[in-house]
């Protein structure tokens, strides 16, 4: 055999794609399921082992093994390749995740761990056994060095997930096919042709994957957070993701930045406090819809003459947050614990459709950004009638309207849908570093003066009383648009569309 | 005859998706339910003309009977106490009043039976706008004098998806993949509807208008219910496949017929009688959960004790004094000496109830032709996953692009409950074959509900999970049938006239199946008795 240096350039590339693979389903799970200490450790667990089984298995294959070996090499391809995309469909798609991915990463090892032998058995003629342990396994390690350096530095912040998977499978197709020409003389010639159209396929199929990845992508979560997952779940209602990365932690609902615990005093102080400060004397009953993460209910219970706080969420999983994850606890001060405060988990929508009697002195109105219907029907002229029938009189209400420079029909339409409700309303906006530019609403039932007072003796990080009155100044592009925006109403849902046409630009 | 599984399938939803259904293999989980509903075996007690003689004890006297109880009915009773009128009764052949406008109710919302929304009258429809007013949808009017209907009642968005080749796109025209051609067509379409829409006769009639008796009797007006839409349309030239699937749609959907059963008339009075002039978004619609449903039980409680149900009119008489009715009820034979009969009923009955009507019809009843439908409630504990992320969300109104059912409308919508448990109602005319009454009857739960589940599959898999429970209402007589010819005929307009001193009052008498006409022809003939 003339190519044997040649196989050696074989084996780096093998080593390095089957450590790609396992990397892969480590990032993979670890990115849907999270604890990726858990994830990584129990992925390279069942991957060695199952190489393990590979390798032994390969006393099992006598005759033709230089066919059999391109054939393992095309199978490797394909399920590796496929790997990423398939494991990010099944997660969105199928209950038993876990099934399929250890089954996945179970089958890959084994085919990999087979791969080694194999060629070493494919070499044994060629070279004397020192020679042959010493070289192939030495290429082996320097293969796994290559993926372990490129896969963090280059190809997950670069390609993505799927396409470095996809690009992997195809390179080790190509390799398969590379190998028909090396092993030429080992292999008959009826089986040489068959093996080579089976490898273009593998390629092929690859590649349109490669082509297609970009819709894949959609679908998952690939490349979207830069920083540690510390905690992912998914609810009925939404994808709950907590990251940690320099600057502290972040929550993320469906994708969507929530909050950094480095700056989030900066956007919760702006959210609750103008209200307080807006309202004349002793607001003892307090609405909170939506703010599931309890942070709206820390800078609340602050004040020591609220006697009650209703927080309505719709999400469980997200309330309980907080019990669920001590360092998100220890940022809202344990402000679930508190005696004052009682939790509801419903549609802000329909438990105010539902009505009752009870009068609420404050409200601050915290839904993530208006980009759903069923989010865009909590921002519409009938939600906020049906708000003002749970007000007292002179209630103070924030809400929290997006961003008055990234989405300025957006932010102007939930201000003109406010004001088409029957409310007075004070736009206001404040700069939180992790969100940029950041717009909210004070509204009353009546016209009332900027407030320019805090109230006394409650301790804050961030506004004080010179910057109060500046949080109710526009600069010139954030002003109201020139032309009239719509009001945001169930029948035409005007903000959704705006929201969408406004945030795609930043995609 | 008993039909395999795949004959079945092939009958309603075509070979392609019979044969890959059949290729799954039943479904591993089915859920409960049953027929409700509608007594078909009732209604054909009258068919079979049976003599009934009431006990002289069982005779009372009113001055007004309403036989039938669905909207016409209900909106003659409402109006004549309307006018003060105090001695009435209207008898209802099924243990609840509203026709097709029936609904059912529960958690966590009520749901219809079949017909679910009324588009807002123009300004001139002062009577219809009267009861939204009675009923509080209302607040207040435009500085034109439009009627502004409250938030909560009009459709909320989204309003309508289309389900093509396995995605979810907005609205219920396909845009999707539209070629050049198709532009041209629906563009040059939007122009032959606008050209209506602003035409007017030589007394400043429109063509197109609720209540259809105010349009105009002008011949070039009328001249379309001489041929079938989809004749007209191919005399236009209108060939895009998408623009006939959407008028056929149309059809199918108001009038339970195909493209080409349908009266161009009709069809045009689709598109244009909601719009007041071109360039206008088509008067939006008013719907609730329980679909119309809604104003059955405001008519019911505004007359309540005035309605007697489960009351079938089983012969009436006319004679000198006036008109007597007999009826069965609750396996006795009562009598009423009414002086006026107001007959809401679907006209095809009359010459069956009404002695001595077959003998000198003034018109011929049985030309009064009505199709079925089958309709379905699916109750689901979840929503099925979106299958895509692209795939435009859950609207009130969903429709199967490849499929010959309308889709299912989503009662929860309305409501804002946008997660959870919800009720799927799923409609499907039986235009697709002849005599789909008799077949409709011939088939029984378990099949009809394998249709449905089958037919929703293509687009959610998971639906046998999903769902429930599936109760279904077979309507063997569900809507007048405006047939090529039918509503600017002669015999439709003779109906209009008394017999007797019996009064017709139906949705039949305008020949399309409308809240709005059924309501016209109950408050004109409440006017009519009154004299």
């Amino acid at each position: 055999m003339k190519h044997v240096p040649l196989l050696f350039i074989n084996v780096v590339i093998i080593a390095t794609c089957g450590l790609i693979y396992e990397l892969l389903a480590a990032t993979v799970s670890s990115y849907v399921l999270g604890d990726s200490v858990t994830q990584f450790s129990t992925i390279i667990g069942v991957y060695l082992f199952a190489m393990g089984v590979g390798s032994w298995l390969s006393r099992y294959i006598e005759k033709n093994i230089a066919e059999k070996f391109v054939d393992i090499e095309l199978a490797v391809a394909i399920l590796g390749g496929a790997s990423a995309p398939v494991l990010f469909l099944t997660f969105a798609y199928v209950t038993y995740f876990g099934l399929v991915l250890y089954s996945l990463v179970f089958l890959i090892g084994t085919l990999v761990g087979l791969e080694i032998p194999l060629l070493m058995r494919i070499l044994k003629d060629h070279l004397d056994f020192k020679e042959l342990v010493s070289r192939v396994l030495a290429l082996d390690y320097v293969g796994a060095l290559l993926a372990a350096l490129m896969f963090p530095i280059f190809l997950v912040p670069r390609l993505g997930l799927n396409r470095t998977s996809l690009l992997f499978g195809m390179l080790n197709a190509a390799v398969a096919i590379w190998a028909t020409w090396l092993l030429e003389p080992l292999i008959t010639d009826r089986k040489l042709l068959f093996l080579r159209v089976k490898g273009f396929v593998v390629l092929v199929i690859l590649g349109i994957g490669m082509i297609k990845a970009d819709s894949l992508t959609t679908l998952a979560e690939d490349g979207l957070f830069s920083d540690q997952i510390v905690y992912a779940k998914s609810s009925p209602y939404q994808r709950i993701v907590v990251t940690r990365g320099k600057l502290g932690h972040s929550l993320f609902l469906n994708g969507n930045l929530q909050f950094n615990s480095f700056d989030e005093y900066r956007y919760h102080e702006a959210l609750v406090h103008p209200a307080f400060a807006s309202f004349a004397g002793e607001p003892r009953n307090v609405l909170v819809l939506g703010g599931g993460d309890g942070l709206a209910l820390r800078e609340i219970l602050k004040y020591p003459a609220v006697e009650r706080v209703t927080l309505v969420d719709l999400d469980p999983l997200m309330t309980g947050l907080s019990e669920a994850f001590p360092a998100l606890s220890e940022l809202n001060r344990n402000a679930f614990a508190d005696p004052r405060v009682t939790v509801v988990n419903a549609d802000a929508f329909v438990w105010l459709d539902n009505k009752r009697d009870e009068q609420f002195d404050i409200a601050i109105v915290d839904f993530p950004d208006p980009n759903n219907f069923a989010l865009g029907k909590l921002y519409t002229t009938r939600f906020y009638g049906l708000l003002k029938e749970r007000l007292a009189p002179d209630a103070s209400v924030v809400i929290q309207c997006t961003s008055p420079l990234y989405a300025r029909n957006s932010y102007w339409s939930i201000i003109r849908t406010l004001e088409a409700a029957g409310f007075t309303v004070k736009p206001f906006q404040t700069t939180v570093p992790s969100f940029g530019v950041w717009g909210y609403a004070l509204a009353k039932q009546q016209p009332f003066e900027t407030p320019t007072k805090l109230p006394a003796g409650i301790e804050l990080k961030f506004l004080n009383e010179d910057y109060l009155a500046s949080l109710f100044e526009f600069p010139a592009d954030m002003m109201p648009p020139s032309d009239e925006v719509e009001i945001n109403r169930l029948d035409n849902q005007a903000l959704v569309r705006y929201y969408e046409s406004e945030w795609r630009r930043f995609e | 005859m008993k039909l395999t599984r795949r004959e079945l399938l092939t009958t309603f939803l075509g070979a392609p998706l019979a044969l890959a259904a059949c290729r799954e293999g039943a479904p591993v989980r089915f859920p409960e339910g049953e027929i409700v509903g509608q007594s078909d075996a009732l209604g054909h007690v009258i068919r079979d003309g049976r003599n009934f003689e009431v006990p002289a004890e069982n005779w009372k006297t009113v001055k007004i009977a309403i036989v039938g109880g669905g909207i016409a009915g209900l909106s003659a009773a409402w109006k004549l106490k309307r006018l003060g009128i105090d001695e009435f009764i209207v008898l209802e052949l099924e243990k609840d009043t509203g026709g097709t406008s029936a609904s059912g109710s529960g958690q966590p919302v009520g749901y219809p039976w079949g017909a679910h929304y009324l588009p807002v009258p123009f300004r001139e429809n002062t009577e219809l706008i009267e009861l939204l007013d009675e009923m509080s949808l209302t607040e207040g009017r435009t500085v034109d004098g439009d009627v502004v209907v409250k938030e909560q009642f009009l459709c909320r968005e989204p309003e309508e998806r289309v389900f093509y080749k396995g995605r979810w796109y907005d609205g219920l025209y396909l845009h999707v993949g539209e070629s050049e051609e198709d532009k041209r067509q629906l563009a040059e379409f939007q122009k032959q509807i606008d050209q209506w829409v602003n035409w007017r006769d030589a007394s400043g009639r429109r063509a197109f208008v609720v209540p259809s008796a105010n349009c105009s009797e002008d011949p070039e007006a009328t001249a379309p219910d001489k041929i079938s839409f989809a004749d007209w349309l191919r005399q236009k030239g209108f060939t895009s496949e998408r623009l006939i699937w959407y008028c056929d749609y149309a059809c199918r959907d108001d009038y339970g017929l195909k493209l080409d059963q349908t009266s161009a008339w009709a069809g045009l009075f689709y598109f244009c009688s909601r719009v007041r002039k071109s360039g206008d978004e088509s008067q939006p619609f008013i719907t609730f959960p329980e679909g119309n449903g809604r104003f059955v039980n405001h008519f019911a409680e505004a007359v309540k004790d005035k309605v007697l149900r489960s009351h079938m009119a089983v012969s009436i008489v006319p004679n000198d004094k006036g008109v007597d009715v007999i009826c069965l009820a609750h396996g006795q034979v009562r009598g009423f000496h009414c002086d006026k009969v107001i007959y809401a009923s679907p006209i095809f009955t009359a010459p069956y109830v009404i002695r001595g009507f077959a003998d000198d019809a003034p018109f011929p009843a049985g030309e009064f032709l009505h199709n079925s439908w089958f309709v379905a409630n699916l109750f689901l504990k979840d929503r099925p996953k979106p299958r895509f992320a692209r795939d435009f969300p859950l609207a009130w109104d969903n429709v199967l692009y490849e499929s010959p059912s309308l889709g299912y409308v989503n009662a929860t919508h309305q409501k804002g409950i946008d997660y959870g448990p919800a009720v799927w109602t799923y409609y499907y005319p039986m235009c697709h074959e002849e005599n789909g009454r008799t077949k409709l009857f011939n088939y029984n739960w378990r099949e009809l509900a394998d249709v449905c589940l089958t037919d929703m599959s293509r687009a959610h898999p998971e639906i046998y999970e999903l769902t429930e429970r599936i109760d279904i209402m077979r309507w063997g007589h569900a809507m007048i049938s405006p047939l090529p010819g039918f509503i600017w005929g002669e015999h439709r307009r003779k109906a209009l006239e008394p017999y007797r001193n019996i009064h017709f009052a139906h949705t039949d008498m305008s020949g399309i199946a409308l809240f709005e006409e059924a309501f016209h022809h109950g408050l004109r003939a409440a006017s009519a008795v009154r004299q």
